[in-house]
């Protein structure tokens, strides 16, 4: 029983980051339409940034500059290359992000070296003891700032202009611009939002307790496993991508905990593939619906 | 040079709502553009067919000229080229994107190396299994054990459309990075892998085994030569099986179910059916590469992560290659593989330096990834019919100055 809360604790932390990282995956995908390949590569910018600027701004300068980086890389990859191919089908686009995946990530993979620098700071420290269960500080720190950001996220979504702007077109583009919004504000804002949230991602994932790994290639590879997690909530539902984000980490920690750690990976792609025989669109995705 | 192979005559019979401003077919576009480039050529019949010839001659006499290192990077491609034909068929003419293409490979080249002999060079390891078929066999059954493996993902590529399958594929990547490390007895482990039987062929050995007895105008014959002739064949068979797919009843099928799925059912073309198969057609292509590809290295070693022979990254490479040469174009998808494998062992080749440009850590293999990066956005911006348009429009125009000129 305790090992079964503590992976609960532990899988929930997880979950949290991948959480944010889905839901920067359907944010985009609501507001333009694109499945965004190039959020691992954002994920890393904001990682490779704390790591550059944390010798001369301290850890809370360095992350605020880190998240902000991401947060502006991914709006210049919606301004400068997504908005200008706004005649391409959504499948070019979803390769456009793949080239632009490749060039960041080996960018800074090579800037990285052999060096996988832990961006740790004041989230680690010794794990904290409730009762018999083990509680990383990375992983509880996700949680709060995961459950925060995301309530904030869909308060906003709910009730202010910019929550109604996004909702309004993705139900409708041509109403929504007739109706005086301005469509590139609602496509570049949703970009940078998501690149904000996997900016905060990266600063739980390179962390000791998180993955036992420094920001590299490995990074990269956590970051896909948001991928599962918004297919498995589908990738228009902005609940469902919360929801699969849980579903991924707390997959995650009880097969690494009760089968092998080596198959953790694999399961969580294992639960994907079994969700989309059954739903194809994902848990709570809209169904395209073709009138002939 | 890409237009001699993509348009015969009466080619152009695409799906019809396909227009000739669709770029991103090669073989769909229909109607009045078809039969104006169809005029622009007449002049230039004969040069079709002596163009095709040229290219075969050239590529027959090349290992007579070159070291065996060049007729390694060129094999390379070919591999590049038969795994690059399966997917544009899957992407470019079914509309179904595919990140699980690395997957098939691994399962090719695993199949390959189990089927066909032990070469007995770890005599030591006598858990590995191996079936000890004449190789020649073990390559057909490699190709055919992907093929009904792509069968069988078929719940899964036969009802999730697009994006959403390029995520389902990326599982199988996972799925055989695990299962490469778990299964050691086929796979021969991380650490050491095992090394595959030579190619050979009724007794012919694609091997290094007394290159003097093998002796052409003075060139003798190794593993390099050997295999060229036998990759080039294979590449041949599989170039032209995909062409005969594309233009005939099963090219139509996909076009028409990519392009209004509505009218494909009505048409009485059955949506799951057509999409699976064309799954399991691409993964047969794959499996091929792969067995070429282990043929090529000489030893199976499943990855250490996930970026790898067998990774996202190859997955990734071979989307490039089919992006880069014009989706559901085949002789783009050669050309691609031409750019993304061949650039890589070209500037492995002539790059005496461990970086370009003096930048630390600006290897080959960085500066490949770059171009092929940027390739893909400026292709995707500018020129959705990739290198295949491109050529397309130069022989058009090369037609049109030859027909003024006369």
């Amino acid at each position: 029983m305790t090992e079964f809360l503590q992976l609960t604790v532990s899988g929930l932390g997880k979950g949290a980051v991948y959480a944010l990282l889905a839901l920067g995956f359907v944010i985009i995908f609501k507001a333009t339409d694109v499945v965004n390949f190039a959020h691992g590569s954002l994920v890393l910018l904001g990682g490779y940034v704390v790591i550059a600027t944390k010798d001369i701004l301290g850890y809370a300068g360095a992350a605020a500059v880190g998240i902000a980086a991401a947060g502006l890389g991914a709006l210049l990859v919606e301004r400068l290359l997504i908005s200008q191919s706004k005649l391409a089908d959504p499948i070019s686009l979803v390769l456009l992000t793949i080239g632009v995946d490749v060039i960041i990530t080996e960018e800074i993979i090579r800037r990285l070296g052999v060096t996988a620098p832990f961006l740790g700071g004041p989230l680690e420290g010794a794990p904290l003891r409730l009762g018999n269960i083990v509680v990383f500080r990375p992983q509880l720190i996700a949680l709060i700032v995961g459950v925060v950001l995301i309530t904030a996220f869909f308060l906003a979504f709910r009730y202010t202009g910019w929550g109604v702007a996004m909702r309004a077109q993705a139900e409708n583009r041509e109403a929504t611009a007739l109706m005086g919004i301005r469509s590139s504000w609602v496509t570049g804002s949703a970009w940078l939002v998501a690149g904000l949230l996997a900016g905060v991602a990266v600063l739980f994932i390179a962390t000791q307790d998180f993955s036992g790994a420094g920001l590299g290639r490995g990074t990269h590879a956590i970051a896909l496993a948001a991928f599962p997690a918004a297919i498995i909530g589908g990738l228009d539902s902005t609940g469902g991508a919360v929801l699969g984000g849980v579903i991924v980490g707390l997959t995650e920690a009880y097969t690494a905990g009760y089968i092998s750690f080596d198959f953790s990976e694999s399961a969580i792609y294992l639960v994907m593939l079994l969700v989309l025989v059954a739903r194809p669109v994902g848990l709570f995705g809209t169904r395209e619906l073709s009138r002939v | 040079m890409s237009e001699t192979f993509s348009q015969g005559p009466g080619s152009g019979t695409g799906s019809g709502t396909a227009a000739g401003t669709d770029t991103a077919t090669a073989d769909g576009d229909a109607g009045t553009t078809a039969a104006r480039r169809r005029n622009l050529l007449s002049g230039n019949r004969m040069l079709r067919p002596a163009a095709v010839i040229l290219l075969l001659v050239v590529l027959l006499a090349l290992p007579l000229y070159l070291s065996a290192s060049w007729l390694r990077a060129g094999e390379f491609v070919m591999i590049g080229a038969v795994g690059a034909i399966g997917l544009t068929l899957l992407i470019g003419q079914a509309g179904q994107l595919s990140l699980g293409h690395a997957f098939f490979l691994f399962v090719g080249a695993v199949s390959y190396t189990v089927l066909a002999p032990d070469p007995g060079l770890r005599g030591e390891n006598a858990e590995l299994v191996s079936l000890g078929w004449p190789p020649a066999l073990a390559l057909v059954g490699a190709v055919v054990i992907c093929a009904l493996l792509g069968l069988a993902f078929a719940p899964i590529s036969g009802r999730v459309r697009g994006i959403y399958l390029a995520v389902a594929t990326l599982a199988l990547v996972f799925l055989g990075f695990y299962l490469g490390r778990e299964l050691v007895s086929l796979t021969g482990g991380t650490g050491s892998g095992r090394a595959p039987a030579d190619l050979s062929l009724f007794g012919f050995c694609f091997c290094d085994e007394r290159p003097e007895d093998l002796v052409v105008l003075g060139v003798p014959f190794g593993e390099a030569e050997r295999l060229w002739y036998a990759f080039l064949a294979l590449t041949v068979v599989g170039y032209l099986l995909a062409r005969g797919a594309v233009r005939g009843r099963p090219g139509r099928a996909w076009r028409a179910v990519r392009d209004n799925e509505a009218m494909a059912s009505v048409m009485g073309v059955p949506l799951a059916r057509s999409r699976a198969g064309v799954f399991a057609i691409s993964s047969g292509y794959a499996g091929l590469a792969g067995a070429m590809l282990v043929v090529w290295f000489g030893i199976l070693k499943p990855d250490e992560s996930e970026i790898g022979t067998y990774g996202i990254n190859v997955s990734i490479a071979f989307l490039a290659m089919v992006i880069v040469g014009g989706l559901g174009s085949i002789p783009g998808a050669v050309w691609g593989a031409a750019l993304v494998y061949g650039l890589e062992k070209v500037l492995e080749l002539t790059v005496t330096s461990a970086s370009i440009f003096g930048i630390v850590g600006f290897t080959p293999v960085l500066l490949t990834q770059f171009v092929y990066g940027a390739a893909i956005i400026l292709v995707v911006l500018f020129e959705p019919g990739g290198l295949a348009a491109i050529g397309r429009r130069l022989t058009a125009a090369l037609a049109s100055t030859t027909e003024k000129g006369r």
